[in-house]
């Protein structure tokens, strides 16, 4: 709480109206802003007053404000997030900007997530890869006494972690080759480490890869710029996870197939 | 009396075979047929995205809708604290049986038991789902699940994911659904928002949407629609609750003959971050498991400046183990709430007089170690020294009561069918189980029991029983319900007028805050009542929203949620001013005996549900639906 004088900021911020028209960057005034303000709190009263001039609003997708719908998100002077680490735009306070600072906000910027305005983008292709095979197939009802198989605690928590992935989209954004690796390979290990996940991971595997790689994203080349920017930092062991998995599964996958000819 | 127009049609037999029973007559629809039926499920918050995975998996045709980008970021996602089932796995005494007791007792016994009780029955299939879903529940060193207390009940029941339960259990659902998206037989359809229920032959055949990024209105016919659009405590402006969550979809089916109950039962949460600032977007909630280590307290001093190290023991007033010995900080949240109301308007806040009070960890940090408590609340402590540049490891929280849930909701009957035939309602938008006061890690258990448990069987029943026509979009029904939400959009973009939609927001939440929020007088809720229609008034002479209705315009989204709050918010007023009682969260000041709730059961023990006549301007009817306690007494609820 040391920083409790209001901060007069100067944004400039990328609008564009829609995905087929040219951006631009536009400047405004954000004066008097308090330092126990959120970031979008900051961007709201910018948006105030554009409707009182009956100016359109800046875009931008936001829900729960507590970092964890993943759905805000956008780059801060080139930082996805902004510069606090482990923290969403939405929990950014504005107590980490000091006075007459001039910040820029963009959108996410990788041809899988096309921009459809000003900053909010289209990230339907993660919903994609987790359609492809991001479940486990348990129908409802069958299942037995949730006790029934004990899980090592040690098991349960790494799952966790994977799992706390909020699919926002940070590490395609910072990744230098726009590589959905991180996003891909959280919910594959996650998975893969519960006994009930693991039944079914070798063609998981597969077919989520397969549906990263066909969507727009890029290869990774294991930067970890990814994970470093990762609002829940994700670890980057994921992803040699996934590759692992990966690997053994095309392997198995071979012999199935071709299983007569190598014996 | 039961006014006949609300049949809740609870299955006749003893409370604990009911369920069991009326599972056994409904009739069952063919495998090869259920192909044949389509089911709209408006939400993919925890009921939405349980009910369309588990349709899916039965063969219906479901179409799925939400307001948000993906149907990840329903909600839901957000639910911190747990998930209670009574599997007594650690042998402290519960049972279906407590968990039903606990429920009823929580909800001041304004709820209806046989639902409570198959709730409570189906609580125990919810965790065993999720487990086989890959939900990563916490764990004890041998491998069992773990378990924490919550709120009004002396036993442990409640499973968690640390401060992540939502956003596992409903990544869980989301998984189950889009199985079903990849196998076909769930559709998704992201970022539109219904805006209209289509009723033809008095039945619920299907919405029109406003598809969020291109501003076309669609059609979608159905066979059954069902809403799991979430609760309304948005009406407040300042809420726990997520920015896009509405009673838009529920109100507009309201407008179509769906009737609203009980709809002035909203739940003030003890523990969330206090108000900071005017441009305050929305509040913080800090998860109820936090009581099970923190203890809530104020300097028995008033105006008390001192900084809380400096506080004594001795000069501490821990008023909930002061006044509720029994239960202590584990009191119900209404009760919680409106103590830690009474003490700030005694004067005893935070810090000399802050509209705040203390929860504080010094206790238990030095009797299990920071790491421990780092373990059980980590996520919460980070988020709350981010929001308040405070270290809550180092200093008490400080706290505050904020709407959170809403109890009210459309009227459903045992069914969860709402008064038009073929539109169910689930999870939150539901009124069922809750009765004037939910109990903590109650509401996910509610909208996933609806979701995968209840819906499936009862839909089917509806659909072996009902003779559906075959509808086309090009009906004129669809058409001219189309006709009136643009209409309605074309009048909110055409006003052009001075004032915000914000700042309209803002004026409702004021009101609702002040006139019915904590505690409501009949003084206050006739003046708020006024105040509210001018604000209506107001609204369609005045607003502005820039841009076209034909891109993403968020404002013109925010509009007609808006002038839905508004209505609703005179309803609440409404049902708060006839409800001559206190009960739960409704907290009537003439009503009171030292604070506590004073129920009146001889006139008011009942459901109250409200029909839409015609407009804004003319008096909704109130209808009622009596309660019966056979199995719980009926009786003055105390924790102390
Ligand atoms: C901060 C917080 C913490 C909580 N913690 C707990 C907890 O620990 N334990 C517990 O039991 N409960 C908790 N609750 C309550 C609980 O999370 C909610 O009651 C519950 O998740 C509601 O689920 P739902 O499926 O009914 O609705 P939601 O999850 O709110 O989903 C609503 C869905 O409807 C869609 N929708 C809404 N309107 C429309 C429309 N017009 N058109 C199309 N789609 C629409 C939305 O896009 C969304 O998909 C918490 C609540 C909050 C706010
Ligand atoms: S708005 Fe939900 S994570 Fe930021």
């Amino acid at each position: 709480m040391e920083n409790k004088k209001n901060l007069n900021l100067t944004l400039k911020i990328w609008r564009q109206k829609n995905n087929q028209s040219k951006g631009e960057f536009k400047t405004y005034d954000a004066p008097n802003v308090s330092p126990d303000a959120s970031f979008l709190e900051m961007v709201d009263v910018i948006n105030e007053s554009l409707v009182v001039k009956g100016e359109e609003t800046i875009a931008f997708d936001h829900d729960c404000r507590e970092g964890i719908c993943g759905s805000c998100g956008f780059m801060i002077d080139g930082n996805a997030h902004g510069p606090q680490k482990g923290t969403t735009v939405c929990q950014l306070h504005m107590r980490n900007f000091s006075d007459g600072q001039t910040v820029t906000l963009e959108p996410w910027r990788a041809e899988a997530f096309p921009i459809i305005k000003d900053l909010m983008v289209d990230r339907s292709a993660f919903d994609r890869i987790i359609k492809a095979g991001g479940y486990i197939s348990a129908n409802t009802g069958g299942a037995p006494d949730a006790n029934a198989v004990p899980i090592p605690k040690y098991d349960a928590d790494e799952a966790f972690l994977s799992a706390a992935c909020i699919g926002c989209g940070a590490c395609v954004a910072s990744c230098k080759n726009a590589s959905a690796a991180l996003f891909t390979s959280a919910k594959i290990t996650h998975l893969a480490l519960l006994p009930q996940g693991a039944v079914e991971k070798d063609q998981r595997a597969l077919d989520m890869v397969a549906q990263m790689d066909s969507e727009q994203f890029g290869a990774c080349t294991s930067t970890g710029t990814c994970s470093a920017s990762c609002p829940k930092e994700i670890s980057l062991i994921n992803i040699a996870k996934m590759n692992r998995e990966y690997l053994r599964a095309s392997w198995t996958k071979k012999e199935a197939v071709h299983g007569g000819d190598m014996a | 009396m039961t006014t006949n127009k609300l049949d809740s049609k609870i299955p006749s037999g003893d409370i604990d075979s009911k369920w069991t029973n009326h599972k056994f007559n409904m009739k069952l629809v063919n495998p090869a047929n259920k192909r044949k039926h389509t089911v709209i499920v408006v939400g993919t918050g925890l009921a939405g995205a349980s009910a369309a995975a588990a349709m899916g998996e039965m063969g219906y045709k479901v179409k799925s809708f939400c307001v948000h980008e993906s149907p990840r970021r329903a909600h839901s996602v957000a639910a911190q604290g747990g998930i209670n089932a009574a599997k007594n796995y650690q042998n402290d005494g519960d049972s279906v049986q407590r968990l039903f007791y606990d429920t009823v007792k929580g909800g001041d016994f304004r709820a209806r038991e046989a639902n409570v009780h198959r709730l409570a029955e189906v609580s125990v299939n919810i965790i065993d789902q999720a487990v086989a879903q890959g939900v990563p529940l916490a764990r004890e060193y041998g491998g069992l699940l773990s378990n924490r207390s919550f709120g009004g009940s002396q036993v442990s029941r409640t499973f968690y994911a640390r401060g992540q339960t939502g956003q596992q259990l409903l990544l869980g659902a989301y998984s189950g659904m889009m199985r079903q998206a990849d196998a076909g037989t769930v559709d998704l359809y992201t970022r539109r928002e219904m805006l209209d229920l289509v009723v033809i032959d008095g039945k619920a055949r299907g919405i029109i949407v406003r598809n969020l990024l291109t501003g076309e209105l669609e059609s979608h016919v159905a066979d059954a629609v069902i809403l799991a659009s979430g609760g309304y405590s948005n009406v407040f402006y300042l809420s726990t609750n997520a920015m896009a969550c509405a009673v838009t979809a529920t109100w507009r089916a309201h407008k179509k003959g769906a009737f609203f109950a009980n709809p002035c039962y909203t739940q003030i949460h003890p523990t969330c971050i206090p108000v900071h600032g005017d441009n305050q977007s929305k509040l913080t909630l800090m998860s109820e498991s936090l009581r099970n280590d923190g203890r809530l307290w104020v300097s028995s001093k008033k105006g008390d400046k001192r900084p809380s190290a400096e506080i004594p023991d001795s000069e501490r007033d821990y008023f909930l183990e002061r006044i509720y010995p029994s239960f202590g900080n584990l009191a119900p949240r209404d009760v919680a709430s409106r103590q830690a109301k009474f003490r700030v308007d005694e004067g005893f806040g935070a810090n000399g007089g802050e509209t705040a009070v203390f929860l504080d960890f010094r206790d238990s940090i030095q009797r299990l170690g920071e790491d421990k408590i780092a373990e059980r609340y980590g996520n919460l402590f980070q988020m709350y020294d981010k929001i308040t540049g405070e270290n809550p490891y180092k200093q008490p929280m400080r706290i505050f009561p904020a709407p959170h849930y809403t109890m009210g909701g459309l009227w459903v009957d045992y069914n969860l069918e709402s008064t038009i035939p073929g539109l169910f309602v689930a999870g939150e938008a539901n009124f069922s189980d809750h009765g004037a006061n939910r109990l903590g890690a109650s509401a996910l258990m509610q909208g996933l029991a609806d979701g995968y448990f209840v819906l499936p069987y009862t839909i089917g029943n509806y659909f072996a029983g009902t003779k559906l026509e075959k509808i086309e979009t090009t009906h004129d029904a669809f058409k001219s319900a189309t006709n009136d939400v643009k209409t309605d959009i074309d009048k909110m973009m055409n006003t052009k007028g001075s004032r915000t939609v914000e700042s309209m927001h803002k004026e409702l939440g004021r009101i609702m805050w002040d006139k019915c929020g904590m505690s409501r007088t009949k003084e206050g809720l006739t003046e708020a009542i006024s105040k509210i229609q001018k604000l209506r008034e107001e609204f369609q002479n005045n607003i502005t929203i820039p841009g076209d209705a034909n891109s993403v315009n968020t404002e013109l989204e925010k509009a007609g949620r808006i002038a839905d709050f508004i209505e609703l918010g005179e309803l609440m007023c409404r049902d708060a001013l006839v409800r001559e009682e206190s009960c739960g969260g409704h907290f009537r000041e003439e009503h009171q005996d030292n604070g506590e709730a004073k129920r009146d059961d001889e006139k008011f023990c009942h459901v109250a549900a409200w029909e839409w006549n015609g407009n804004a301007k003319t008096a909704q009817t109130r209808h009622t639906e009596d309660l019966k306690f056979d199995n719980v007494k009926l009786a003055t609820r105390s924790y102390k």
